[in-house]
Formats: C-alpha cells, sequence, structure tokens
C-alpha cells in the first residue's frame, strides 16, 4: 500500500487559514489502512483544527467526507454537489488524491494534509516497512523476494557493501541489510548460484529516470 | 477563577473503574461531583476521537480509567489504552491544550477508595489548570 503521515497541524493550519469553509476529504484505500487519511482520521483532524483555530480567536467550517477512493475520477465526481460549499479542499489522501482534486476542481486551492511516505507493507499492528520503489522493472524473481531497491540505502545492484555487519545495514543497527537478506534467503532456497552471477548496471528509465510514466492498456482504454 | 468547578469526563471500563465507582459509592466514599462517568465495555473500546469529541465540547479534563497490569478482561485492552491516551496528549499539545488535562488510570474493581482518590485528584489538578483553552476560547 501507499503510506502516509499526516503533516504537523500547525503547517495544516497555515495552509487553511485564510479560508472559511473547507472540506476535509479521506479516503478509503491505503491512508485509511495506514491510519493517516481515512475516516477516522478525518474526524480526528477536524476536531483539532476546529479547536485550535477556535483558540486562535478564528473561526473555521469544517465538511468531513471520506471517498472510496481519491485516485479515480468517477468517486471524485461524487464531490461536485459540495464543491460550492467549499473555499478551499483539505486533503488526507496520498499524493496522487490531492492532485486528482486539483486537476478536477481547477478554480478551488487543494492542499496535502499527509506526507505521502513509500510503497510499505505492514509488519505489525501499527509498524509499516518500505518495500517497493515501483522501478517499473522488478528483480524480486531474481533477488529471492528481497528488493535491493528499496531496501538497500545504496539501491547496490550487486551487494552486499563493506558496511554489512551482523545482518545490519551500516546506516543504523534498526536497518536490516537488505543483501544479507537475499543471500540468507538464496540460500534456503538452494539458489546460490544466482547469486554469482553479477548484473548489469540498472536501466533507471523505467523507474521514471525517463520521465513521468504512464500505462495504457488499449483493451481497457476509452 | 474562585467559582471555577471543572467538568472532568471519565471513560470507566465496566469491568474495574466503573465498579470501583459503585463500591465508592456503597462505601459512602464521597467524590467530586465534577467527574462524568462514561461506562464502557473496556478501557480499550476508548477511542482518541472519544476524547477528542470531550475536549471539544466542553470538557476541562478527561480520564480513562483501565484495569491494573495484566488484569484486562479482554486481554490487552487497558494497554493498547494507555498507547492511545499518550497518542492524544501529543496531539492535544499540536492543538494547543495541556497534556496534563488527559490521563490514564488503572484501577480494579474492588478499589473504591482509589476510584475516589483518583476523582478528587483530577478536580483538584484541573481545577488548578483553569478552564480549558477551548472552553475559554468559546466562552
Ligand atoms: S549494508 Fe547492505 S543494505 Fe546497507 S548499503 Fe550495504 S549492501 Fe546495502
Amino acid at each position: 500500500m501507499i503510506t502516509a503521515e499526516r503533516k504537523p497541524l500547525e503547517e495544516i493550519i497555515d495552509y487553511v487559514k485564510p479560508f472559511k469553509r473547507i472540506l476535509l476529504l479521506g479516503c478509503n484505500e491505503c491512508v485509511t489502512v495506514c491510519a493517516a487519511g481515512g475516516r477516522k482520521e478525518v474526524g480526528l483532524l477536524a476536531s483539532g483544527l476546529q479547536m485550535a483555530m477556535l483558540k486562535a480567536g478564528s473561526s473555521i467550517e469544517i465538511r468531513e467526507h471520506t471517498l472510496e477512493r481519491q485516485c479515480d475520477p468517477e468517486y471524485v465526481e461524487e464531490l461536485v454537489p459540495m464543491i460550492d460549499g467549499a473555499d478551499a479542499i483539505l486533503s488526507m489522501a496520498c499524493g496522487c488524491g490531492v492532485q486528482q482534486l486539483a486537476m478536477r476542481f481547477k478554480d478551488k486551492p487543494v492542499f496535502p494534509a499527509v506526507n505521502t511516505k513509500f510503497m510499505g507493507g505492514s509488519q505489525r499492528q501499527g509498524v509499516w516497512d518500505e518495500r517497493c520503489q515501483g522501478c517499473g522493472d522488478c528483480l524480486l524473481g531474481i533477488t529471492g523476494g528481497i528488493c535491493p531497491i528499496a531496501r538497500c540505502a545504496k539501491q547496490l545492484m550487486n551487494g552486499p557493501c563493506g558496511g554489512s555487519c551482523d545482518g545490519k545495514c551500516e546506516i543504523g543497527e534498526d536497518v536490516e541489510c537488505a543483501w544479507h537478506l537475499i543471500w540468507e534467503r538464496l540460500k534456503a532456497l538452494g539458489l546460490q548460484d544466482r547469486y554469482l552471477e553479477i548484473m548489469p548496471a540498472k536501466d533507471w528509465r523505467p523507474a521514471g529516470g525517463a520521465g513521468p510514466r504512464k500505462i495504457i492498456r488499449e483493451d481497457l482504454a476509452e | 477563577m474562585e467559582s471555577f468547578e471543572p467538568v472532568i469526563v471519565a471513560f470507566c471500563c465496566h469491568y474495574c473503574a466503573y465498579t470501583a465507582a459503585d463500591m465508592a459509592g456503597s462505601q459512602r466514599l464521597p467524590y467530586p461531583s465534577n467527574v462524568k462517568i462514561v461506562r464502557v465495555p473496556c478501557s480499550g473500546k476508548v477511542d482518541a476521537l472519544h476524547i477528542l469529541k470531550a475536549f471539544e465540547k466542553g470538557a476541562d479534563g478527561v480520564y480513562v480509567a483501565g484495569c491494573l497490569e495484566g488484569d484486562c478482561h479482554f486481554k490487552n485492552g487497558n494497554d493498547k489504552a494507555a498507547r492511545r491516551v499518550d497518542y492524544v496528549k501529543r496531539y492535544l499539545e499540536e492543538i494547543g491544550i495541556e497534556s496534563e488535562r488527559l490521563m490514564m488510570v488503572r484501577m480494579s474493581a474492588g478499589m473504591g477508595a482509589r476510584f475516589a482518590q483518583v476523582a478528587t485528584e483530577m478536580t483538584e489538578k484541573i481545577r488548578r489548570l483553569g478552564p480549558s483553552p477551548i472552553k475559554a476560547a468559546a466562552a
């Protein structure tokens, strides 16, 4: 999923304070699962904003709404009847949702209430780790299902580097060395031979190095 | 400020603090009427939003009362509640509300005297802090 974290309240207040009526929008997808921008977080932010503004001697009208998905135009369309009642939109979705809103409602200021962080997996309740950088050319089939692009600090294609120590990365004791994990996993699978193959330098064009990426499915596109 | 009577919301677990409040009553132990009890099936049921809404609607102080360590009827709802209280305390500071206005306490069903003591201490503490800045701003 795409993970996110709420921005500091102070920054959010700076965005919305010139406006009287705010449409605060959550998203039912990734940001709900990572407890950053679902219906509950919308409620918490609305309540916190109301109180902080009141304390600062001003008032704000907040309408709360959570879309099924902010990154799909058909759901964004639901907002049309509400949009005239708002001076600005505050979105708790990831950056994709925020931009979808900005594209659809050209005359409304749209502000992000969260920082979109990374594509990750949930390790346990309340803990998410980065797992994928969307490099466009998945290597997991040859690296034992462990990604050196997302999980090695140097994004080495042929690791580990000299900083790997007791399975930990040199950047911090709580960071596992991706290449150590890859080696252990290949060994467990009896695929050590894979490790000996030198991987060529990565082509970063599919990773975004050739500009913004796009997928067009001819069979689906209208 | 002399006449300030704080409004305090106490979210009390049915299996401990709520029963302790009953116990305080049957033992004729007085505690301040400032404390308004909301019975919950477990302190772990208390959501950040419940706490925030209490402050938004005018509470000067809030506490969540759960079972003693290791005694939760639902395994660890009390520990979850304690972590949630810490989280909301940090959020309250961001909003501009003193985090001391929120507290997690633990007791067993038999601790009537402790219930009365916590209610009294919390009321005194909030009385010293004065009205919640939200209530003051709304007035
Ligand atoms: S220690 Fe491992 S994870 Fe860290 S930079 Fe070196 S190879 Fe990558």
